[in-house]
């Protein structure tokens, strides 16, 4: 048994013990669980994919004379002005104006809200235009400025939902081509998309919250941010494998973070063509060796980790809540699935190499001392279901 | 007799009136075999051909000196898809869409993903798969 500070004072001194979750496995297997657990300190998760629920809030400061934003925005991608006289929010699926969307379909989405984020982070300058309807202390009603990052008061990431703890396999069952959020399914089951670090990915190694949990503090593209609450759709309660894995989304994570502190190559714009635009985000999670139970949930492996694949021409857009089958993230790997006895080209939409790398940084990081661990001040919920929204009769 | 050799090849024909038939006199006159993967020659505009010839080295030499009479630059990495590392996540969503292997994984473990230009050829499917826009195409 150990405690967060006693990790902490570990790290603090440089001693720090930290492996990446996809080498604790062997060492463990080496070394025994006991033995294993007294040593090590902490293992890095890590995750990197698109993250549609992400987005960012931004402070201009005052032009003279001074604006109350009511209509703004950055690079011609509408940001949210609803909230303060110079504060936004800039969205990860923002579409920039005049973007023809579907209406051309397949769209390409060639640059949208999140791109302005990868080239808000990368130090490009960028356009604010914005509109207001002026009043007697903020009399101007309209400005159009270049600015870049370091111009801003704050830009702090501030994303509703990342890191789901588990995902769908999406296939198509249909006679043409889908364009989906987890890219181009072409007909007739021809290949499949996956979108999960497996293995090394965070809320798969913690799978019962156990450190994981508000106000943990995570490497968010670089930047040292935190949980600040359940992700959106955080459904602790779904059905997991006799060894607790969830075999569906489940767990998710809101985070947040300071965006001037970001490295552009974990923060890229994302296109997917016939829908629409994203945010791909790097994130590495410390998992703090406090027990031997937490470090056995570290040592899940690609082969214990079930993926539902579903069919997105029906199963997806009508909810029926059908399986086809699972497949494991060992055999996702492979490049080919079989699934009721055709064989199925595989393709991933999140990258394990940059998650690797992201958790190798992380773990660099902590054995530097330059990265503590936290305990959360509050867990995440392990119960609770994802709702349906219910189309009623105005009562 | 010398050995044959496949060479891929990107031709590109500067805005010109050539009205020739090139692959004509490759074929007639050089005795080469042609595999077009991709092309776009319209009077009036510049105009790229991407091809493979298989022939002798002497042969393919000769033929090229033929196809510059014509103005027309010989790229001999036939560039006609680039791929960016710089762009590339490695996330794989590719790998189930290209057809020949160009982009591959090229290290299982870390899976990295890598491009062998030879390999490709120039379907262009990888351009409307990434998300990242690590593929683009010359014409």
């Amino acid at each position: 048994m150990k405690t967060y500070a006693q990790i902490n004072d570990r790290i603090a001194s440089g001693k720090a013990v930290v492996l990446t979750a996809d080498e604790i496995m062997d060492y463990v297997d080496k070394k025994g669980l006991a033995a294993a657990a007294q040593e090590v300190d902490v293992v890095t998760t890590a995750t990197f994919g698109p993250m549609c629920s992400s987005g960012c809030f931004l402070n201009f400061g005052h032009s003279k004379p001074k604006i109350r934003m009511s209509e703004a925005w950055v690079e011609d991608v509408l940001v949210y002005a609803g909230v303060a006289a110079v504060d936004v929010y800039l969205g990860a699926t923002q579409l920039r104006h005049g973007d023809p969307a579907n209406m051309y379909y397949p769209g390409e989405f060639r640059y949208g809200g999140g791109h302005v984020i990868e080239d808000l982070v990368a130090g490009k300058t960028l356009q604010l235009f914005a509109l207001s309807y002026g009043t007697d202390e903020y009399p101007r009603r309209e400005i159009r400025t270049y600015f870049t990052i370091r111009d801003l008061n704050q830009a702090i990431m501030v994303n509703p939902r990342n890191c789901y703890q588990n995902y769908n396999v999406a296939i198509n069952d249909s006679e043409r081509p889908l364009y989906t959020y987890l890219g181009v399914l072409e007909p007739r089951r021809k290949n499949a998309t996956y979108c999960s670090a497996g293995q090394l990915s965070p809320l798969l190694n913690d799978p019962y919250y156990e450190t994981i949990g508000v106000g943990t503090r995570v490497w968010l593209a670089g930047a040292q941010g935190h949980v600040y609450a359940e992700g959106t759709q955080h459904a602790g309660a779904c059905e997991r494998t006799p060894a607790g894995v969830p075999k569906e989304g489940a767990g998710t994570l809101a985070l947040t973070g300071d965006m001037k502190r970001m490295r552009p190559e974990f923060v890229r714009g994302v296109s997917l063509r016939g829908y629409g635009v994203s945010l791909a985000l790097g994130i590495g999670v410390p998992i703090p060796i406090l027990n031997e139970q937490v470090l056995q949930r570290t040592c899940v492996r690609d082969r214990d980790i079930l993926a539902p694949v579903i069919d997105y021409s029906r199963d997806y857009p009508e909810k029926t809540g059908r399986v086809i089958t699972y497949v494991t993230y060992e055999q996702l790997r492979r490049g080919q699935i079989e699934i009721e006895g055709k064989k199925v080209a595989v393709g991933s939409l999140s990258s394990y190499y940059k998650a690797l790398e992201i958790a190798h940084l992380l773990a660099d990081e902590i054995r530097r001392g330059e990265f503590l661990v936290s305990s959360p001040i509050a867990p995440l919920p392990r119960d609770g279901k994802m709702k349906p929204l219910v189309i009623r009769e105005k009562p | 007799m010398s050995q044959t050799i496949t060479q891929k090849l990107m031709l590109f024909f500067p805005k010109c009136e050539c009205e020739k038939p090139i692959i004509y006199h490759l074929v007639k006159d050089y005795d080469l075999i042609v595999n077009v993967y991709r092309a776009k020659v319209t009077p009036e505009e510049e105009g790229y051909l991407v091809l493979d010839v298989t022939g002798t080295e002497e042969d393919i030499e000769r033929a090229m000196d033929f196809v510059r009479t014509f103005n027309v630059t010989v790229n001999y990495t036939g560039k006609g898809v680039t791929w960016d590392e710089r762009r590339c996540t490695h996330c794989g969503q590719c790998l189930a869409h290209c057809p020949s292997g160009a982009l591959h994984l090229a290290d299982p473990a870390t899976r990295q993903v890598g491009y062998d230009e030879s390999e490709c050829i120039e379907c262009l499917a990888c351009i409307r798969i990434c998300p990242f826009g690590t593929c683009a195409s010359a014409f």
